[in-house]
C-alpha cells in the first residue's frame, strides 16, 4: 500500500481570548508568529497534533491543519488566506503587521 | 423613533447579564466552544480570521445621534477606532476582545441597541427603504411596519432554530430601494383599488449560491393581516425547508421545490388557522408605534443660499447633483452622505466621522441618521438652505465626496481580509476601481453605475443584482474575480449574467474599464444608462470588450 502525498502542514487556530490567529509550535506552546510553528511532513503526525490542539479548549478555537512550506526563516503559508492570517488584512496596518514595521499596501505580498 | 419601553430595555439587559455569565463561564472552562458558539452567534459574536468580530442591529437602518456617537466611542474605546457598515444597515466591529463584548452590548442597550439575532437561524434585522419617511415618492412610512416585525420575531419562541437565517425587507414606495426581490420575504407597501393600505408580499427571493428573484406570494394584504401572515410563511417554511442540506435550507429552495402554488396553499391554511389568534393586539401596538415615527416639525424657510452656492461652487454643485435626493416636504431635501471616498474601504467610518455625522444629524436633520444597504450614511431631513453649511462641514471630515449611484459607489463585503468564509478579497478591488475611475475623470460622464463585489458565493455584496457583479473566487489558492452583467436590484429587479471566465487581481480593474469605454461608445446619448444600454443590446457587446482576445480568435 502506498501512502497517499502528503504536503507539510502547521496546527493553527485562534486564541480564545482576542480571536488571534496562533499557530501550534513543538514544544507544545501556542505562537503568534508563524515562523516558530512546527512543521508537520508527516500525515500520522500532523493529524495526531491536531487531535492534542483541539484538546486545548481553554486557550485555542477552531484548531485545524493548514497547508505550509519551509523556508530558512520556518514555516510560511501557502494559500494567501494563510498569508492573511500572518499578517492581517490589506486594507489598513492592522492585526498583527500593526506590531511589526508599517508595511506598504503595496508590498503587502512580498516575501512572503 | 421607535423608544424602548420597560419590557425591551428589561429584555435586552437581562440577555446582557446571561451573556455575560456565559463568557465568564466560556473564559473559566466551565462552557466548551461547541457550547459557547450558539450562544455567542445568538448575540452577534463571530470569530472571523484576525479577530472576533460584532456585529451591532441597526433597526431598519434608523439611528439618532446619540446612538451614532455610542457606536464611535464603542469603536474608539474597545476597537480600532472605526466601524463598518454592512449591506443588511448594520454596523460591525472588526477587532473586540471576547471579555470586553458584554461591556460592548451594555454600551450599545444604555442607547436603545442591540446584537440579537445578527446571526444565526432565525429571522435577522427587518431592513427597510433608507428614505423611509423622508422620499418624496413614498405612500406611506415603512419603518413602523418593520418595528412591528422586529418585536414579533425577536425571541420568538417558534422561529429560533430554523432550517436557515431568514431576511425580510420592507419598502413604503413603488422605487424599491430596499432590494424586497433579494429577501426570503419581501413586503411593498401599496394601495388597492378601494385606497386600503396593504402588501404585495414577495416569498422566495435570495442571492448567494442559487440566486432566485422573489415571487409574489399574495397581490394585495391587508395590513391587520401582516403578522399571522408572515408567521404563516415562516411555520410553513419551518416544517418544510430542508435541514439535510445548508445549501438548500434557505425558503427559496423550498418554494422552488414545493412548487409556489402548493407552498401558497399551506401558507393559506395555516393563516386560517392563525389569522383567529391574532385578536388586535399587533394592531394596537403598531398604533402606539406609529405615535414614534411621526414626521418631524419640518420647517417652512426660504431657500436662502441654495441656489447662489450652487452657481458660485462647482463642488458643491456636482454633489448636490448626485447626493441628495427629492424630499417629500417643501424646501427639505435628503442627504446622502458617501462613505466611498475613492481608495478608502467601502462602509467605513471612524469615529470622528461617526461623531461628525451625530453633529450634523442634531444640528440640521432632526436628530435622525439612516445607513443604507449601499453602505451610506442618510441624513434624511436637511433644509435646502442649509445644505451649503452641511457640505462644507461635511468636507472638512472627508465625508463630501460626490459619488452617490455613481461607479466608486461600490458594494463590498468584507472579504478575505476580514471574512472566515472568503474565498477572495472584495476591498481591494473595490479602492482600485474607484480610484482607477477617478484617475481617468470619467465617474460622473459615466453616470449610474452600481458595480457590487462580493468575495464568495455567498453574495453579501449582492453582486447578483449589481448592473456589473464581481464574484471572488479561489482558484487553487489563488484569487480569480468573475463579473457578472445586467443584475438589478431595484423594482425592476434581475439576476446578472455571467460573462464568462474569471480574471486575476491584476486583469480584473482593466477588464471593468473595458466594459466602461464599451458602454460609452454603444451607448444612445449620456441618458441612456450602463443598464439601459444592456438591457437594449444584451451581453455580446459587452462579452467582446470583455474578451477582445476570443474575438480576434474568431475573426482569424
Amino acid at each position: 500500500m502506498t501512502r497517499r502525498r502528503h504536503s507539510p502542514k502547521v496546527v493553527t487556530g485562534s486564541s480564545l481570548l482576542e480571536g488571534d490567529t496562533v499557530w501550534l509550535t513543538a514544544d507544545d506552546r501556542w505562537t503568534r508568529n508563524m515562523s516558530e510553528a512546527e512543521l508537520l511532513e508527516d500525515e500520522a503526525v500532523a493529524e495526531d497534533r491536531l487531535l492534542f490542539a483541539i484538546s486545548q479548549t481553554d486557550i485555542v478555537v477552531g484548531a485545524y491543519l493548514a497547508n505550509a512550506a519551509s523556508s530558512r526563516n520556518g514555516p510560511v503559508p501557502v494559500h494567501v488566506r494563510e498569508t492573511l492570517r500572518t499578517k492581517g488584512p490589506t486594507n489598513y496596518v492592522h492585526g498583527k503587521q500593526q506590531q511589526e514595521q508599517p508595511v506598504a499596501l503595496a508590498g503587502y505580498f512580498e516575501g512572503v | 423613533m421607535y423608544r424602548y419601553s420597560d419590557f425591551d430595555e428589561a429584555f435586552v439587559r437581562e440577555r446582557v447579564a446571561q451573556f455575560r455569565a456565559q463568557v465568564e463561564r466560556r473564559v473559566d472552562g466551565s462552557l466548551t466552544e461547541d457550547e459557547f458558539k450558539p450562544l455567542r452567534l445568538m448575540n452577534g459574536l463571530y470569530l472571523q480570521l484576525h479577530a472576533y468580530m460584532l456585529r451591532v442591529a441597526i433597526p431598519y437602518g434608523t439611528l439618532n445621534s446619540g446612538q451614532m456617537r455610542q457606536l464611535a466611542m464603542i469603536a474608539e474605546r474597545w476597537d480600532k477606532g472605526y466601524g463598518h457598515f454592512t449591506t443588511r444597515q448594520n454596523v460591525q466591529f472588526n477587532w473586540p476582545r471576547l471579555t470586553d463584548t458584554p461591556d460592548i452590548l451594555d454600551a450599545l442597550a444604555d442607547v436603545e441597541m442591540h446584537a440579537i439575532q445578527t446571526s444565526g437561524n432565525t429571522i435577522r434585522n427587518v431592513t427597510a427603504d433608507h428614505f423611509a419617511g423622508a422620499a418624496a415618492d413614498e405612500i406611506a412610512d415603512p419603518r413602523p411596519v418593520a418595528e412591528l416585525i422586529r418585536q414579533w420575531s425577536t425571541d420568538h419562541p417558534e422561529f429560533q432554530f430554523l432550517p436557515r437565517k431568514f431576511k425580510i425587507a420592507v419598502t413604503g414606495s413603488p422605487n424599491d430601494r430596499a432590494v424586497t426581490r433579494a429577501h426570503d420575504i419581501g413586503l411593498r407597501m401599496i394601495r388597492n383599488d378601494a385606497g386600503d393600505a396593504g402588501f404585495e408580499v414577495i416569498v422566495g427571493g435570495g442571492l448567494g449560491r442559487t440566486p432566485m428573484i422573489g415571487k409574489v406570494i399574495r397581490e394585495f394584504l391587508p395590513r391587520a393581516d401582516l403578522l399571522p401572515y408572515l408567521e404563516a410563511i415562516v411555520s410553513v417554511y419551518n416544517a418544510l425547508g430542508r435541514r439535510d442540506n445548508k445549501y438548500k435550507a434557505r425558503i427559496k429552495i423550498t418554494v422552488a421545490e414545493t412548487g409556489l402554488d402548493e407552498f401558497q396553499a399551506r401558507v393559506d391554511a395555516r393563516f386560517a388557522q392563525l389569522r383567529p389568534q391574532f385578536g388586535g393586539a399587533d394592531q394596537d401596538m403598531l398604533a402606539r408605534i406609529e405615535g414614534y415615527f411621526a414626521p418631524p416639525a419640518f420647517r417652512s424657510a426660504p431657500l436662502g443660499r441654495y441656489e447662489t452656492a450652487r452657481e458660485a461652487d462647482p463642488a458643491f454643485r456636482s454633489w448636490t447633483d448626485t447626493n441628495i435626493a427629492p424630499h417629500k416636504a417643501e424646501g427639505y431635501a435628503i442627504v446622502t452622505v458617501s462613505l466611498k471616498v475613492h481608495g478608502a474601504t467601502p462602509g467605513d467610518a471612524t469615529s470622528g466621522q461617526m461623531r461628525a455625522l451625530a453633529d450634523l444629524a442634531e444640528r440640521f436633520g432632526h436628530d435622525e441618521l439612516r445607513i443604507s444597504h449601499e453602505q451610506n450614511v442618510i441624513l434624511p431631513h436637511v433644509h435646502e438652505s442649509d445644505l451649503p453649511e452641511v457640505h462644507s462641514i461635511l468636507g472638512t471630515h472627508g465625508l463630501a465626496t460626490a459619488n452617490v449611484g455613481l461607479i466608486s459607489d461600490i458594494i463590498a463585503c468584507p472579504g478575505m481580509d476580514y471574512c472566515t468564509l472568503a474565498t477572495a478579497r472584495s476591498i481591494p478591488i473595490a479602492q482600485e476601481i474607484a480610484q482607477r475611475f477617478d484617475e481617468l475623470k470619467l465617474e460622473h460622464g459615466v453616470g449610474e453605475l452600481k458595480i457590487k463585489i462580493s468575495g464568495c458565493i455567498n453574495a453579501c455584496g449582492h453582486h447578483h443584482v449589481g448592473h456589473i457583479g464581481i464574484l471572488g473566487l479561489d482558484r487553487a489558492g489563488v484569487e480569480n474575480y468573475q463579473i457578472t452583467l445586467g443584475g438589478d436590484g431595484t423594482e425592476t429587479a434581475a439576476i446578472g449574467e455571467r460573462a464568462g471566465p474569471g480574471f486575476s487581481a491584476e486583469e480584473i480593474v482593466p477588464a471593468i474599464e473595458r466594459l466602461v469605454h464599451a458602454y460609452l461608445d454603444l451607448r444612445c446619448g449620456r441618458k441612456e444608462s450602463f443598464l439601459q444600454t444592456y438591457r437594449r443590446l444584451g451581453i455580446g457587446p459587452f462579452k467582446a470588450a470583455l474578451y477582445p482576445e476570443r474575438v480576434n480568435a474568431n475573426a482569424a
